[in-house]
């Protein structure tokens, strides 16, 4: 009577796994994906517009919003890049940096530890949701008595940091750094040898590593994919040089090599973070601004300046005319965005259930593909 | 007695003390589960309506009550309103040809095919699901229903298989004489691992529970057969969940855990010692097998807190390629080894040596198949994606683990 019979599921934008407003449209045979296509746009608010017609710190809170679960990268990536335009990165204080470093490396592990949560839920683990807000719960704790915010940080400024940090904050991080590792050990005693797990991620979604170099992709899944590829060490900023960490890549650029990158990813995090606090005893307190102009005007002339957000690189292009405070243009190249392209190509001829592995291990944020 | 007595007014009266047994628990299990997950999970559960959030369990029925019962435009009406009540009938139908306690008293009824009977009752379930999803109208609905289908047909085949081997150690489908034989020898679960670990891993993929709960699988399939359904009509979806787990708990229970005795080789509170104490010892029947129900409900609950959920064709791949082989190997040892000890046939009180030795068995089978299961994963053959693994630039630091 019928032969295949074609199927067009509307996959969001309210749907309980695609982490915000993301829509995929699905052309599925049964349970088998022939064709998904993402639909965007749903979170459209403008902002680089809105950059334009600000003066440079103005924009700070609004980078907040792009990716709404690692704000403080967001804040670093931005006012690296209005530093470099003004050409005073070289003259930030140690302090400032250190800090910078710590609050970045902090919100790396809040972002993984969201991303733990919400990928292992979407595939029916319930329990590492719980574990990793405990852990994320004290993250935010730290935020909040850094800057009175727990997820819109908005925690830096174009020559320094706003604030020193409060007294016995180096306390409560030295604790949480010495009690998140075994944290760590905990999530992946449930999922490492899970066999369930395994054969819900080993295998699903492969991206060789050339198709990842083409498609642009950045982050965790560029390294899951084998590709040694990190900012921190390719084109380092801050004080990342004076600190040790390794860059875990995988090897079969599978949904479980990304798991396992972004595992370790946290740990080497927390190394970092470790290394931090007695270098930060050493710089003297209060020294946290560089020395500049109270009204920022950069010199005509743009510049492109990235980092290695949580999600992968996070570049900001801004262009100055050099006459007035805004920016001409700002342009951000958000890693979720650029990483989303590969869903199409991933997802195609697996399950509906691996789906929402893939966007998963994706690790997207609509606040920032959409923009 | 009266035959109006005996066959109408006795039964009605011990059938209404059973469903509201039966309902309490169903409803306290949902207190249950949530303050289990919640000690399992680093948090707390409900503790807000009243001592130790006890009253949730009413809570929770009054509001779904007051909701709105909607009813989508597009929907089937007939189908949709059948819906949710046909799972729920058998489920209750059944909780009557279960021997709570001793007999008589503390059976509803007693048939000489019970077994039989309740397999046959609880397998029409699906057809509520099946119905609800499809009369939604929702694609979601529709693919919750069709995995529920392919899920439970292929299920009923291990979950039936793996009782024959009860039947031919105990030579009834009476589930009060499997009882009886289990106190006189040892429980089943002993002599029938293998047996009880299939019918185990088959009653929670019969009652839609984690890690087989892709019907109404959240995270894909927004809420799966019933995301349509609201109020009173979601809540019977839950209610029959709840009470298909019951059944199996309660199956589980009698077939391979001696039901409401606890005795070994004839010693111990067999039905003769309990019945010596009159209703106390019918009491403390229900007790016993009451305990074990709920200690198998809570293995449910603790996997829910452990597991990832199954993919569609790896269910399937683990219900016809494992289960199905592994309950037919069952039933042949079984009957070679029923076969070879004629003794293991004899009623009076001798320890069970035979039963120890398909105990043996048992747990060889199991270890070899646990072992040939968790191998280690193959790649499934996506279509249109490149089978063979992608070349590898750098050596690993991870991948090892």
């Amino acid at each position: 009577m019928f032969d295949v019979h074609e199927m067009e599921v509307n996959f969001g934008p309210q749907h309980p796994s695609t982490h915000g407003v993301l829509r995929v449209i699905l052309k599925i045979d049964g349970e088998r994906i022939i064709e998904a296509k993402p639909v965007i746009g749903y979170l459209h608010r403008g902002t680089e517009k809105l950059f334009e017609n600000m003066a440079y710190p103005q924009c700070v809170p609004h980078t907040d919003r792009l990716d709404y679960v690692a704000s403080a990268t967001n804040n670093l990536g931005y006012v690296e890049a209005v530093e470099k335009l003004l050409g005073i990165t070289k003259q930030i204080p140690k302090r400032a940096q250190l800090i910078r470093v710590m609050l970045s490396e902090l919100q790396r592990l809040s972002s993984h530890l969201l991303w733990l949560a919400t990928h292992a839920l979407d595939l029916g683990a319930m329990t590492p949701f719980f574990y990793t807000f405990r852990e994320r719960e004290e993250i935010l704790d730290l935020f909040e008595a850094y800057c009175g915010a727990r997820l819109t940080l908005n925690c830096m400024r174009i020559g320094g940091m706003p604030d020193d940090l409060p007294d016995g904050w180096l306390d409560d991080l030295e604790e949480f750094t010495a009690k998140f590792d075994p944290a760590i050990d905990e999530y992946a005693a449930l999922l490492n040898t899970n066999r369930i797990w395994k054969r819900r991620t080993v295998g699903i979604g492969v991206i060789s590593p050339e198709e990842a170099i083409d498609w642009g992709i950045t982050g965790p899944p560029l390294r899951g994919s084998g590709v040694e590829w990190d900012l921190r060490r390719a084109q380092p900023y801050e004080c990342y040089p004076e600190l040790q960490f390794d860059i875990p890549i995988g090897k079969n650029g599978d949904t479980y090599d990304r798991y396992l990158v972004r595992m370790e990813e946290m740990r080497q995090a927390n190394r970092i973070l470790k290394q931090c606090i007695p270098m930060i005893k050493e710089t003297p307190a209060g020294d946290i601004k560089a020395k500049i102009s109270r009204v920022i005007r950069p010199p005509e002339g743009e510049v492109y300046h990235s980092i290695e957000a949580p999600k992968g690189e996070l570049g900001y292009y801004i262009i100055s005319d050099g006459k007035t405070q805004n920016a001409y243009r700002c342009r951000v190249r958000p890693p979720s965005f650029i990483n989303l392209q590969a869903l199409p190509a991933m997802a195609k001829g697996y399950l509906v259930s691996d789906l929402v592995a893939l966007i998963g291990t994706l690790d997207v944020v609509l606040g920032e593909v959409d923009r | 007695m009266n035959p109006w007595m005996l066959f109408f007014i006795w039964p009605v009266i011990k059938f209404l003390i059973a469903i509201t047994i039966v309902l309490t628990i169903v409803a306290a299990m949902t207190w249950v589960e949530r303050r289990t997950l919640g000690f399992m999970q680093a948090r707390l559960g409900p503790n807000r309506v009243g001592p130790a959030g006890l009253f949730q369990i009413i809570a929770d029925p009054i509001k779904l009550m007051l909701k709105e019962d909607i009813l989508p435009a597009s929907a089937e009406k007939v189908a949709y309103f059948l819906g949710p009540m046909i799972p729920l009938l058998p489920a209750f139908v059944v909780f009557c040809l279960i021997p709570y306690g001793p007999p008589p008293a503390f059976a509803v009824t007693r048939v000489n095919v019970g077994l039989l009977l309740i397999m046959a009752l609880t397998s029409t379930a699906v057809y509520g699901i099946i119905l609800g999803g499809w009369a939604s109208n929702n694609k979601y609905s529709l693919m919750g229903g069709l995995r529920s289908a392919a899920q439970m047909v292929s299920y009923e085949v291990p979950f039936g298989l793996s009782v024959v081997g009860v039947l031919m150690l105990c030579g009834s489908f009476d589930l009060v004489k499997i009882v009886q034989y289990q106190e006189r020898h040892v429980w089943n679960l002993l002599p029938q691992l293998v047996g009880a670990f299939i019918f185990f891993v088959s009653m929670n993929a019969e009652s839609n529970r984690v890690p087989f709960d892709l019907p109404e699988a959240e995270s894909e399939l927004v809420a799966g057969y019933h995301t349509e359904y609201s109020g009173m009509k979601f809540a019977f979806f839950m209610l029959a969940e709840y009470a298909s787990m019951l059944v199996n708990s309660c199956l589980m229970a009698t077939l391979y855990l001696g039901g409401w005795t606890f005795s070994i080789a004839g010693y111990g509170l067999t039905t003769a010692a309990l019945s010596k104490l009159g209703l106390l010892g019918g009491l403390i029947g229900a007790a016993i097998f009451f305990a074990k129900v709920m200690a198998l409900m809570l293995v449910y609950v603790w996997f829910r807190a452990t597991f990832p959920r199954f993919r569609f064709d790896q269910l399937m791949d683990l219900g016809w390629k494992w289960m199905i082989p592994l309950a037919l190997g069952n039933i042949f040892v079984t009957g070679i080894l029923v076969l070879a000890m004629p003794n293991l046939k004899i009623d009076a009180g001798i320890y069970p040596y035979g039963e120890l030795l398909m105990a043996v068995v048992g747990a060889a089978i199991i270890a070899l198949t646990l072992f040939l299961v968790t191998r280690g994963p193959r790649r499934p053959a996506a279509a249109a994606r490149p089978t063979e693994p992608p070349k590898v630039i750098h050596a690993s630091r991870v991948s090892e683990a």
